[in-house]
């Protein structure tokens, strides 16, 4: 598995174009409201994920990393302070409009996988052209497919699958449109050594590939080692 | 990938919530259907019913009808004309005219246009001595009905007299042993007897009845008759003696006319009567079932929006039930960039989809419970129960789609 899963990006050698970071957070805040008063899930976080990287996140529980990890994804608004992804403003944009932007440029790896449950593996990988974002993706599906070893349970449903495939299942909806930004919550949380292993491959292919970035919220030592870089969060901010 | 594919993937996955939500749909549509054509059903047995009713009189009065004609031969006639000269006077005393007039008379008033009485009978009585037998009779001739020539013909009301034949009344043929088929002798004459009345307590018992024209020959007064009965009168005011003369007297100018046994009057303003009464429960039981009707479309006026308002709440239900087991698809669909309105529209294609469908059968149960249900009324349930079904799904499905996909992740 030599060859590049991320042949929808701009040609490699093409390097001598500047490009934005994949990410890009700059004194980003972000407080929560709870019954016991305000919480403080991000603190003057700031963080530049360049295409390339594979950066690792680790901390405590309740930390903030997943605060982080949605607010980067363009699921949550930051409180203050500036947040690109490949050089867009998500939260500049109207929640339809963001809503295509993370079609475009973002893709997730939940750790639970997230797999629509009656889709069968094909479908599941191609589900993310219901954003109407527009685009036949099929041939590209198959690629990823076959690439990560799927391409005979194109037709199985998730139930059907082991939890690596699984988990591979979701890597290539994650794929899919060859995202500037990859954000992984604990994405090897749930699976043995031999398939943590394979996805952390994959991941680290894909940020190698230089057309994005991988954010990695793990636990995981074996993650953090796979990662080109580890940042570790405390109280909401970066240490 | 398409949205039509997801929404026909997960009816095909959650196939319990979906066929509930058909039933739903199938439900209500039948139960709307069903009423419809038990109110239609209702219609038709009214109009069922009415038409017997109406049947059954019609019959009624036909038989009711035959009966007065039939009772007239035994209550008399309601008219007699007499000669213009004849003293009534001694009519009353002897019960017939002693004046004559021609028999060409009722053959003048039956090829008249007349119309104010319905049967004509001539007859020529006379009270006279059976010189055989040495007793005093009436002796009447008579030639039955003579038909009405712009008129359909009747069954005549009396039977005319064989001639050569003699109809006894019952006090001649009991007091002379005489009975049906006898030879007998009168005037000279050999005469048969053709029929013997039973007692009528009149002086029809001491009457001989005689064909016509035998009678006047005996009599020796050919071609002339003393009376002509006339039945009935089709009269258009209260003073009916006053039209039939009017009338006749155009006719026959040389005649007088008195009205007698209004009995048989009675019964016919009696038959009349009952059409009225018969008429009147015809509009009672119409009434009766219009008020019924009228009842069940107020039960109908509360039970169908209730129907429909349980059917969109059950679907709202179920979509919302089909919404809190979708969370985390929703979420991740949300995260991927999938928008609000097209979760929304998967949420209520499938509401559609389960009211078309649903409808659909409802409309068939429909069919097969009531088949008096128009195509246009299926129709119409068919096209209504998707958006019934959308209506009742909107709530959920728009909560679904305007979910913070952060929330929904953060949280699973």
């Amino acid at each position: 598995m030599t060859e590049s899963i991320n042949s929808n990006s701009p040609d490699a050698s093409a390097d001598t174009e500047v490009r934005p970071p994949a990410l890009c957070l700059d004194e980003v805040n972000k407080q929560y409201r709870t019954a016991e008063g305000h919480v403080q899930a991000l603190d003057e976080v700031s963080l530049t994920l360049e295409n390339g990287e594979f950066v690792a996140l680790h901390g405590p529980s309740g930390c903030g990393k997943s605060t982080l990890l949605l607010m980067a994804g363009g699921l949550l608004s930051p409180d203050s302070g500036t947040l690109t992804i490949a050089g867009g403003h998500p939260y500049a944009l109207g929640a339809e409009a963001r809503a295509a932007f993370r079609a475009l440029h973002v893709g997730f790896v939940f750790q639970q996988f997230h797999l629509i449950p009656y889709l069968d593996v094909l479908d599941n990988v191609l589900v993310g052209e219901l954003a109407g974002t527009g685009g036949d993706h099929r041939e590209r599906a198959r690629e990823l497919l076959d690439a990560f070893q799927l391409g005979h349970r194109l037709h199985h449903v998730p139930s059907k699958l082991s939890i690596g495939e699984q988990q591979r299942v979701a890597l290539a909806r994650a794929f899919l449109r060859s995202p500037a930004l990859i954000l992984a919550d604990e994405p090897t949380g749930n699976l043995d050594t031999e398939n943590a292993a394979i996805i952390l491959e994959h991941l680290g292919r894909f940020a190698a590939s230089g057309d994005g970035a991988v954010l990695m919220v793990t636990h995981d030592d074996r993650a953090r080692a796979a990662a080109s870089r580890s940042v570790e969060m405390r109280d909401g901010q970066l240490v | 990938m398409n949205l039509a594919r997801l929404v026909l993937r997960e009816i095909r996955h959650r196939k319990i919530n979906f066929a509930l939500s058909l039933l739903g749909a199938a439900l209500a549509v039948a139960a709307v259907l069903a009423t419809i054509g038990a109110l239609r059903s209702h219609d038709l047995q009214t109009e069922a019913i009415i038409s017997d009713m109406e049947a059954a009189t019609q019959s009624e009065m036909k038989k009711l009808e035959d009966e007065i004609r039939k009772s007239m031969k035994g209550l008399g006639f309601n008219i007699y004309i007499f000669p213009a000269g004849q003293e009534m006077s001694e009519v009353y005393a002897d019960g017939y005219a002693s004046k004559t007039m021609p028999e060409s008379y009722v053959s003048k008033l039956a090829d008249s246009k007349i119309v104010t009485v319905n049967h004509l009978l001539p007859s020529l009585t006379q009270k006279l001595e059976w010189p055989e037998q040495k007793r005093t009779i009436i002796l009447i001739g008579v030639r039955g009905e003579v038909p009405i020539a712009h008129r359909d013909p009747k069954a005549p009301l009396i039977d005319p007299v064989v001639p050569g034949h003699l109809v006894l009344g019952y006090e001649l043929h009991r007091s002379l042993g005489l009975k049906k088929g006898d030879p007998v002798t009168f005037m000279g004459k050999e005469f048969t007897v053709g029929d013997a009345y039973e007692a009528r307590g009149s002086k029809d018992d001491i009457t001989i009845w005689m064909n016509l024209g035998e009678c006047q020959e005996l009599l020796g007064k050919v071609g002339l008759i003393n009376a002509i009965q006339a039945l009935e009168c089709n009269c258009a005011t209260l003073d009916r003696l006053g039209e039939i003369r009017a009338e006749l007297m155009q006719i026959l100018p040389d005649t007088q006319i008195i009205e007698t046994q209004s009995t048989a009057l009675a019964r016919a303003e009696a038959r009349n009567q009952a059409a009225a009464t018969a008429r009147q429960q015809i509009e009672s039981k119409k009434a009766q079932r219009a008020q019924l009707k009228a009842e069940r479309q107020k039960l109908a006026g509360v039970l169908l929006p209730a129907a429909t308002l349980v059917s969109m709440i059950w679907i709202g239900l179920l979509t919302f039930i089909n919404v809190r087991e979708r969370l985390p698809e929703i979420g991740i669909l949300r995260a991927i960039g999938v928008k609000g309105r097209t979760i929304l529209g998967a949420f209520l294609v499938r509401a559609i989809i389960a009211g078309l469908v649903g409808g659909a059968m409802g409309a068939a149960v429909a069919k097969f419970v009531s088949p008096t249900i128009l195509p246009k009324e299926w129709l119409i349930a068919i096209c209504l129960a998707p958006l019934l079904a959308a209506l009742g799904a909107w709530l959920p499905s728009l909560a679904a789609a305007q979910r913070d996909p952060a929330d929904v992740l953060r949280h699973d």
